[in-house]
C-alpha cells in the first residue's frame, strides 16, 4: 500500500484499493467457503468409505472389502432380507409418489395460475402451508387418521404414498407456476385465434413448454421422497414397509455394522444419479434459453 | 398487476367460460382439503377430545361447543407451574433453535456471499458442491456424525493426538452442544441456497456505486449489501427455523437422552403412546400457531413491499 501511494493519485487509489480489495476479500472468505465444504462434505465420505470397511468397525479401517455390499452371506446388503427389502421399497414408494404427484401438481400449477375467485385463493393458502410447514405436522396428522378413524388411508404402502403426495404436492405447483409466469399468455392465445380449443392449446402449446419445468420436479420429487423419513415412518405399517431412511434410524445407534453405511451409500449414489442425469436432461431441454434462466436455482427447491 | 389486467382483458373479450381451469385445480386442491386440511381438524379434534378409559384409544369431538378441555389444560399445567416437565422442553426448543439458527446465519452469510461475488468461473462447480448435501439423505448425514463421534471415533482420536491430554468426551450422550451441531449441519444448507439467491440479486453496480461515492467496505456492506439481502436473510432463516422446531431425529440420534429433548421429542414420545394422543396433539398446535404467525407475518410484509415498489 505504501509504496503505491507514492504514485500519482488519481490512477493510483483506484487501482490500488480495486486490486487490494479483489485479492484481499475473496482470500478470507475463500478459506471460509473451502472449509464449509470440508465440513459439509467430508463426514459423508468417510461413511461412504467405511462402508468398504474389511472388518466389522465403523471408526478403524481395516482394509478395503465389498463385503458389506456382497460378499458376507448373511449381513450384506445383498443378503440381508431386511436391508435389500429397505432399497426396494424405497425405491417403490419414490417412483408411486412421484408417478402420482406430478400430473396432480402441473394441472394444479395450470389451473390455479388462470382460475380466479375464493377457492383458487384458498387452495394457494394451502399449498404454500404445506410446502413450509413442518413435516411433523403432517405425519402426526396422518398418522391420527390412519389409527383412530376408519377411513381408506391404512398405515402401509399406499399410506405412505398419499402422505408424501400431500406433502410433495406443493414441489410442481411452485415450480410449473413459476415457469408459467416467464413463459406468459400470448402463445397460447396466439393458438386460441388460431383456432385450437383451450384444451387444444394446453396441450399443444402450453404443455410442451412447460416440460422442463414439469422435467425438474419430477426429479426433485423423487430425490426428495426417496430421502424422506418423518412420513413414511410415522405411517409404515410394519418391518416390511420400512424405507432406508428409518432403518437407519432404527439401528444407527444399535451397534450396526458397515452394512448401514453400505445401503445409506447405495442410497446416496442413487439420489445423486437421478439428479445429475436429472440436471443434464434439464440443460438438454433448455438449450438456447438465456444462461440465467436454466440455472442451477430450479434445482434447489427456492424457486 | 399486468396479470389482473390482462384476465380482465380476456374476459370482455367474451371467450368461452373457462370451466377448464376449475377442473384442472380442482383434483389437487380436492386432495390438499381431504388429506392436508381435514386431517389438522382430525388432531384439534382428538386434542379436545376425550380418552377412552379401558382402551386407552383417543375419542375425537368433532363439534367445537362439546370440545373438553381436560387434555388440554392437563398439557398447559405441565408447561408452567410446579410439575411443569413439559416447560424446560419448550425452553430448550427455542434456546436451540435460535442458537443453531444464529451459527448457521453466521456460517452460510460468507459462503453465500463468495459464492454469489467473489466463485467467478468456479461458481458452476461450488454451486453444485453446496446442493451435494441437499441430495444425500439427511439420516445418512446423521449416521456420518454418529461414526465420527463415537468413543473411539475420529473427533476423539484426533482431539487426543493433537492434544495434551487424553480424551474420551461421549459425544453422543446428552451434550447440548452436539445436538445444536448437528441441527447446524442439517440445516445449513437450506439457508445457503436462498441467501444465494438473494446475494446474487444485488447489482454489482450498486455496490460500485456505493464506493464511488466514498463508502469503504465496511460501510459499504452495512449500509447497502446487508439491508438489500435482508429479506434473503429473513426467508432463509424461516426456511431453517420451521423445520427445526419439528425435528426429533437429530436429537433421537445425537443425544438420546431427555436432558437434551425438544418439542419435536415431546411430540414423537407421546404420540405412540396410548393414552397420550391427545398431548402429542397439543404440541402438534403449538408448532402449528408457531410456524404460520411468522409466515402471516412475512407474507403481509411482502405484499405491503408490493404495493409500495407498485
Amino acid at each position: 500500500m505504501t509504496v503505491l501511494d507514492t504514485r500519482p493519485k488519481a490512477a493510483v487509489s483506484r487501482d490500488g484499493r480495486e486490486t487490494t480489495r479483489r485479492r484481499r476479500r475473496p482470500s478470507v472468505l475463500l478459506v471460509v467457503t473451502l472449509l464449509y465444504l470440508l465440513w459439509s462434505l467430508l463426514p459423508v465420505l468417510i461413511a461412504v468409505l467405511f462402508s468398504f470397511n474389511a472388518g466389522k468397525s465403523r471408526t478403524v479401517w481395516q482394509g478395503f472389502s465389498t463385503r458389506w455390499y456382497y460378499g458376507d452371506p448373511l449381513r450384506s446388503v445383498w443378503h440381508d432380507p431386511s436391508l435389500h427389502t429397505a432399497v426396494v421399497h424405497t425405491f417403490r414408494l419414490g417412483l408411486l409418489t412421484t408417478l402420482i404427484t406430478i400430473p396432480l401438481g402441473v394441472a394444479m400449477a395450470l389451473g390455479l395460475d388462470r382460475w380466479r375467485g375464493r377457492i383458487p385463493a384458498g387452495a394457494n393458502v394451502a399449498v404454500l402451508l404445506s410446502f413450509v410447514l413442518p413435516e411433523i405436522l403432517l405425519a402426526v396428522a396422518l398418522l391420527f387418521v390412519a389409527t383412530t378413524l376408519h377411513t381408506p388411508l391404512h398405515l402401509g404402502l399406499w399410506g405412505q404414498v398419499l402422505g408424501l403426495v400431500t406433502y410433495q404436492l406443493s414441489y410442481p405447483v411452485v415450480i410449473v407456476r413459476s415457469r408459467l409466469l416467464t413463459i406468459g399468455k400470448h402463445y397460447e392465445e396466439a393458438a386460441i385465434d388460431l383456432g385450437a380449443s383451450a384444451w387444444g392449446a394446453i396441450r399443444r402449446v402450453l404443455l410442451p413448454m412447460l416440460v422442463p419445468a414439469i422435467f425438474a420436479s419430477t426429479v426433485l420429487v423423487f430425490a426428495d421422497v426417496i430421502d424422506d423419513f418423518v412420513i413414511v415412518r410415522y405411517l409404515s405399517g410394519d418391518a416390511s414397509t420400512e424405507p432406508v431412511s428409518v432403518k437407519i434410524y432404527n439401528s444407527a445407534r444399535a451397534a450396526p455394522t458397515p452394512a448401514l453405511n453400505a445401503v445409506a451409500s447405495i442410497l446416496l449414489v442413487g439420489s445423486l444419479l437421478v439428479v445429475v442425469l436429472g440436471f443434464l436432461a434439464y440443460r438438454f431441454f433448455t438449450r438456447g434459453e438465456r444462461a440465467d434462466a436454466r440455472g442451477l436455482d430450479v434445482f434447489t427447491g427456492e424457486v | 398487476m399486468a396479470d389482473r389486467r390482462h384476465g380482465r382483458l380476456t374476459r370482455s373479450n367474451g371467450r368461452a367460460p373457462r370451466l377448464i381451469w376449475p377442473a384442472l385445480a380442482l383434483p389437487g386442491t380436492v386432495w390438499l382439503v381431504v388429506l392436508f386440511l381435514a386431517p389438522m381438524y382430525v388432531v384439534v379434534a382428538i386434542l379436545f377430545g376425550t380418552v377412552d378409559p379401558i382402551l386407552r384409544q383417543p375419542v375425537p369431538i368433532w363439534n367445537p361447543v362439546d370440545w373438553d378441555l381436560g387434555q388440554f389444560r392437563y398439557v398447559l399445567d405441565h408447561i408452567i407451574g410446579p410439575d411443569g416437565f413439559f416447560g424446560p422442553a419448550l425452553v430448550r426448543t427455542a434456546v436451540y433453535v435460535l442458537v443453531a439458527s444464529a451459527l448457521c446465519l453466521l456460517i452460510a452469510y460468507p459462503v453465500a456471499y463468495y459464492t454469489a461475488r467473489g466463485a467467478g468461473r468456479h461458481r458452476g462447480l461450488l454451486l453444485a458442491l453446496l446442493i451435494a448435501p441437499f441430495w444425500i439423505s439427511y439420516m445418512m448425514r446423521m449416521l456420518a456424525w454418529i461414526n465420527l463421534l463415537q468413543n473411539d471415533g475420529l473427533v476423539n482420536r484426533a482431539l487426543s493426538f493433537g492434544g495434551v491430554f487424553d480424551i474420551h468426551v461421549n459425544w453422543l450422550s446428552g451434550h447440548a452442544s452436539t445436538v445444536v451441531l448437528g441441527l447446524v449441519y442439517g440445516y445449513v444448507p437450506y439457508m445457503i441456497l436462498p441467501l444465494f439467491a438473494g446475494l446474487d440479486r444485488i447489482p454489482a453496480a450498486t455496490l460500485e456505486a456505493a464506493r464511488d461515492l466514498g463508502a469503504n467496505r465496511f460501510e459499504t456492506f452495512r449500509r447497502v449489501t446487508w439491508p438489500l439481502s435482508r429479506p434473503a436473510v429473513v426467508v432463509s432463516l424461516l426456511l431453517t427455523c420451521l423445520p427445526m422446531l419439528g425435528d426429533y431425529f437429530t436429537n433421537d440420534l445425537l443425544s438420546a437422552a431427555p436432558q437434551t429433548s425438544m418439542v419435536g421429542n415431546l411430540i414423537n414420545n407421546s404420540v405412540l403412546t396410548p393414552g397420550q394422543t391427545g398431548q402429542a396433539g397439543a404440541f402438534v398446535l403449538l408448532v402449528l400457531l408457531i410456524s404460520v404467525v411468522p409466515m402471516i407475518l412475512y407474507v403481509r410484509s411482502n405484499r405491503l413491499g408490493d404495493e409500495v415498489r407498485s
